[in-house]
């Protein structure tokens, strides 16, 4: 009864679909108008570190690969930290902005365990274009939360912080178990 | 010029951020919709994510988990639980504050 690979990524596409939207709508409103409600506050910090819990549970189950496992085991703990900081954020305990080179550092290490994870090329099939996809999109992103540490403020920092779960989702959603790198199989169609 | 008259002029950002904030609650309204919206269009461009209209081969969590239908549902989460407190938040926060 272990879902398919595929079934799991989309499932995670869809909860990053939904912490781009958190996010998004923060950067639109401001985080004192979105912080006025506590459930909203925490939500963001909450789903981070309930993320963190389904990549050990898959960590723990998926033992297909070593590679695999060290991998998500990474990603595990590089959420958990992240969340634990923003939760601390939005609990008031951390205060400065220098705190936000956590999550920059956790988007960088869990870019660099996609490529690193990944042995084939690009174009070897659609799992390998997209953990290379991932890998570099998340490298290049972690400038968001570091420039949010360096030069605190700016809208932009953060509409791109959000935007960058988004981009996520897409990706992940595009994940199939048995595909070509662009396309359907078996059909000739897209 | 008596200072009890003349008042000074409202500085630039301020006039500009009192201009985008009706802006603001529209985008945060329009962004449910606009997930369904991409949801759909998923939908029609590519059925057979839709495990309901191409059966074959499938198994349950083909039909717990199917894409597009899974936009959708984020799409209508964030319409119905996330956006009308955050628009409501907004509008008090205009009340309360109009010439900011």
């Amino acid at each position: 009864m272990i879902p398919k690979p595929e079934s799991v990524h989309w499932i995670a596409a869809a909860i990053c679909l939904l912490i781009g939207l958190l996010l998004v709508a923060e950067a639109i409103v401001g985080p004192e108008v979105f912080r006025r409600r506590a459930w909203r506050a925490y939500s963001f910090p909450a789903v981070v570190v309930l993320s963190s819990v389904l990549l050990w549970a898959i960590t723990i189950f998926s033992t297909f690969s070593t590679m695999h496992l060290l991998a998500h085991a990474l990603w595990a703990q590089a959420a958990l930290v992240a969340g634990a900081v923003e939760l601390a954020i939005v609990r008031g305990k951390l205060r400065s902005p220098s705190w936000a080179l956590v999550p920059a550092f956790a988007l960088l290490v869990s870019g660099m365990a996609f490529l690193v994870h990944e042995p084939n090329p690009w174009l070897y099939s659609r799992s390998a274009f997209l953990h290379h996809a991932i890998g570099w999109m998340l490298v290049v992103v972690s400038i968001f939360p570091l420039g949010q540490a360096l030069r605190p403020g700016r809208v932009v920092w953060r509409a791109g912080f959000a935007l960058t779960f988004v981009l996520l989702a897409v990706l992940l959603f595009a994940d199939r178990d048995v595909a070509p790198i662009f396309g359907r199989f078996g059909t000739g169609g897209p | 010029m008596s200072s009890e008259i003349a008042t000074s002029i409202p500085r630039e950002d301020e006039r500009q951020e009192t201009a985008r904030r009706p802006w603001r609650a529209l985008a945060i309204q329009l962004l449910g919709p606009l997930t369904i919206l991409g949801g759909v269009v998923w939908a029609i461009a590519q059925p057979y994510r839709i495990v309901l209209l191409d059966r074959a081969g499938q198994g349950i969590y083909d039909y717990l988990f199917q894409a597009p239908l899974l936009v959708m549902l984020v799409g209508l989460a964030f319409s119905f639980v996330i956006a009308p407190g955050l628009v409501d938040d907004l509008e008090a926060e205009d009340r309360r504050d109009p010439e900011a």
